[in-house]
C-alpha cells in the first residue's frame, strides 16, 4: 500500500487481507458473514474487477484477485469502511443437529479431558452437550467448521503429538473451539466422538457444504446401534 | 463409438489435473490443479485444446494407456518420453513437444520422468466427470476422477497435432515478496532465507515442499498467528524454524506465521521440485512480482506463436501420411 494501515496487507502479489479488530468470537463471527456478503454483492455488480473469490476468517478475511486485471489499491478506502461496520444483527441463525456417539473407540481422549476438568467422562459429555456452539469459520479441509466457543470446563489443549489419522466425523476439541472433521485426516485436536452424518457433498457445486458460518449446533447423543445403522 | 484411452496401469504419481478449482475456498475446498499450469497449457496447445483443458500430471512413472475404436491424438509436456506397442508387433518411441496420433489396436507406455513435473494432454482434453467446477483431482475429498485399472478416459476427437520447441521456465532464485507475518521473524532469518540454499525433504507432497535448512527464528510474537487464508506460494515457518512452501493442494486457511510469498510468475517452477533438490530464494518488491508476470505472459505467447509457425511450414496432411510427426509405422485401420 502506498500508506500502509496495519489493517491491509498483502498476501503475496495476487491476494489482500483485510484484518479485523478482536472482539468476541460470535459477534466476529456475525460481523464477518456481514462483510462478506457486502463483498459479495460488490464482486457481483462489478465493482470489484479482477476480484476472483474471497477466503473469510474469523478475524480477517483475504481477497484474491488476478494482478494483471484488479487495481487492489484502488479498493482500500471500501474495504476500510467496510471494516468499521458493525455485525449486522438481522442475520439469521440456523440449527444444525448434529448426532454424536461417544462409544469407547470413538472417544480416545475423553477420560484426559475429563480427569483435566477434575470430572468423569458421563459429565464432561453433559457439560459438552449443554455448552451452545456457532459455526465461527470454514477452512483447513472441505467442509471443516470451526466451531466455538466452547466454556471453560470443556476446554483442552491441543495433544502434544497429532495423530497421523483422525477417521472422517471424529468430533474433536482444541483450546475453546470444537469440529467435526469430514475427512479422515492427520489432527491434533482431542477426539471425544464421532458423527455419522456427512458434512460434504461435492454433487452440489453452489453449497457443497452442511454447516456454513453462524448455524448454531445442536447435538444429539446416539447410541453405538443407531450409529451403526445410520444410513450412508 | 466413444473416444477414450482405457488404463492398462495407471502408473505412480499420476493424477488428472486442469487449471484448478475456484471459488470454493470459503468451503474449505483447496484450488488443487496442475503444479505447472502453464506447462499443462503448452501441452494442451499442441493439440489445439482450450487453455482449461484437462490432461494427466506425471510426478513419478506416466501411465500405460490403450487406444479404443478411434484414434486419439496425443502430446507429452517436460522432460518425459514414451513407446508405443503398435499393433503389428513393432514399437515406437515418442517424444516430448512433438503430438502424435495413438491408433485404435495401440498402446502407449509412458516412461518415468527424468526430472520435475510432466504433462499428457489428449485430443479434446480429458473429459473426466467434473467435480465442483473442475476435473483437478483431490484425493482427500475425492474429488476428480482417480486413475485405476481399466478405468476409460474420455477424450475428444483427434484433431490436429502440433510440434513445438519445449516450452521452458525461468531459471534463477525464486522470489519472494515480504509475507503477511514477516514481523514475526528476526532481520537474520529474513537475510538468512536468502543466503542459504533451502533443500526440499522427502515428506513434502502436492500440500506443500517442507524444506529443510538453517533455522528461521520467530521474534516474540511466536510462530502463530490467528487462523486465517492460506495460498499456493506462501511460506509458512512452524515452530521448529524449518519452512513450508504451500503447493497446490495446500489447506485453505492456516495459523502459522508466514515470513515470505512466491511471485505467482515463479510459482510453476515450484511445481518441479523433488526432494533433495535445492532451491534459492531473492527478495523483490510488489513492482518487480508483478513485472516478471508480465514478461512470462509475453514469453508465453512468444512461444504459442512458434508453434503455429512449425505447423503453417509443413503440410500437415503430407506429415500424417509419412507418419514423420509421430514417428510411427503403419498402425491399425482407423
Amino acid at each position: 500500500m502506498t500508506a500502509p494501515d496495519r489493517r491491509l496487507d498483502w498476501l503475496g502479489d495476487s491476494a489482500m487481507r483485510l484484518e479485523l479488530p478482536a472482539g468476541d468470537d460470535l459477534s466476529d463471527s456475525r460481523r464477518m458473514r456481514h462483510i462478506c456478503h457486502k463483498l459479495d454483492e460488490m464482486m457481483a455488480a462489478g465493482q470489484l474487477p479482477g476480484l476472483r473469490e474471497l477466503v473469510p476468517a474469523l478475524r480477517s478475511i483475504t481477497l484474491l484477485f488476478d494482478p494483471q486485471q484488479a487495481d487492489p489499491e484502488s479498493w482500500r478506502d471500501r474495504l476500510l469502511a467496510l471494516a468499521e461496520d458493525g455485525p449486522d444483527q438481522s442475520l439469521g441463525d440456523r440449527i444444525r443437529e448434529i448426532p454424536v456417539c461417544f462409544d469407547g473407540d470413538f472417544s480416545p481422549d475423553l477420560s484426559n479431558l475429563a480427569a483435566n476438568t477434575g470430572t468423569d467422562g458421563r459429565t464432561f459429555i453433559d457439560r459438552f452437550l449443554a455448552a451452545p456452539v456457532q459455526v465461527l469459520m470454514l477452512g483447513f479441509l472441505p467442509g471443516f467448521a470451526y466451531l466455538g466457543s466452547l466454556p471453560s470446563h470443556c476446554q483442552a489443549p491441543r495433544l502434544a503429538t497429532p495423530r497421523a489419522k483422525m477417521p472422517a466425523g471424529s468430533v474433536a476439541i482444541a483450546g475453546s473451539q470444537c469440529a467435526v472433521y469430514p475427512w479422515e485426516s492427520p489432527g491434533g485436536w482431542n477426539l471425544i466422538g464421532r458423527t455419522p452424518i456427512r458434512l460434504f457433498n461435492k454433487a452440489d457445486p453452489t453449497a457443497p457444504v452442511w454447516l456454513r458460518p453462524g448455524d448454531r449446533i445442536a447435538w444429539r447423543r446416539i447410541d453405538r446401534a443407531t450409529f451403526d445403522s445410520w444410513p450412508a | 463409438m466413444s473416444f477414450a484411452l482405457t488404463i492398462i496401469d495407471p502408473g505412480i504419481a499420476t493424477s488428472v489435473q486442469d487449471q484448478g478449482r475456484f471459488g470454493l475456498r470459503r468451503f474449505g475446498v483447496p484450488q488443487a490443479g496442475a503444479l505447472d499450469p502453464l506447462l499443462l497449457r503448452a501441452v494442451n496447445h499442441l493439440l489445439g485444446n482450450p487453455p482449461g483443458s484437462a490432461g494427466l500430471e506425471i510426478l513419478v512413472v506416466g501411465p500405460t494407456l490403450a487406444a479404443g475404436e478411434r484414434p486419439i491424438a496425443l502430446a507429452l509436456g517436460g522432460e518425459i518420453s514414451g513407446e508405443i506397442f503398435c499393433s503389428d508387433g513393432s514399437r515406437q518411441n515418442v517424444t516430448a513437444w512433438h503430438g502424435f496420433v495413438l491408433r485404435p489396436g495401440e498402446r502407449i507406455r509412458i516412461g518415468a520422468v527424468r526430472r520435475g513435473t510432466a504433462y499428457l494432454a489428449v485430443s479434446g482434453g480429458l473429459q473426466t466427470e467434473f467435480s465442483l467446477g473442475s476435473r483437478s483431482t483431490y484425493r482427500r475429498a475425492g474429488l476428480g476422477t482417480a486413475l485405476t485399472e481399466s478405468r476409460l478416459l474420455p477424450c475428444g476427437q483427434a484433431q490436429d497435432h502440433f510440434t513445438a520447441p519445449p516450452w521452458q521456465n525461468e531459471t534463477g532464485a525464486i522470489r519472494l515478496l515480504r509475507g503477511p507475518q514477516h514481523r514475526h521473524f528476526t532481520d537474520e532469518a529474513a537475510a538468512i532465507l536468502v543466503s542459504h540454499p533451502y533443500r526440499v525433504a522427502s515428506n513434502s507432497d502436492r500440500m506443500g515442499l517442507r524444506l529443510k535448512g538453517p533455522i528461521l527464528n520467530h521474534t516474540s510474537l511466536g510462530a502463530e498467528c490467528a487462523t486465517e487464508a492460506v495460498l499456493p506460494g506462501l511460506i509458512q515457518v512452524p515452530a521448529d524454524g524449518q519452512p513450508i512452501l504451500l503447493l497446490a493442494d495446500s489447506q485453505t486457511t492456516g495459523g502459522y506465521a508466514k515470513i515470505a510469498a512466491v511471485i505467482s510468475a515463479d510459482l510453476p517452477r515450484l511445481g518441479h521440485l523433488r526432494a533433495g533438490d535445492s532451491l534459492d530464494f531473492r527478495w523483490v518488491e510488489r513492482e518487480e512480482a508483478l513485472a516478471a508476470l508480465a514478461r512470462e505472459r509475453d514469453r508465453f505467447a512468444l512461444w504459442q506463436q512458434r508453434i503455429g509457425r512449425a505447423f503453417a511450414a509443413i503440410d500437415a496432411a503430407a506429415l500424417y501420411g509419412n507418419n514423420l510427426i509421430s514417428g510411427m509405422t503403419a498402425g491399425g485401420d482407423e
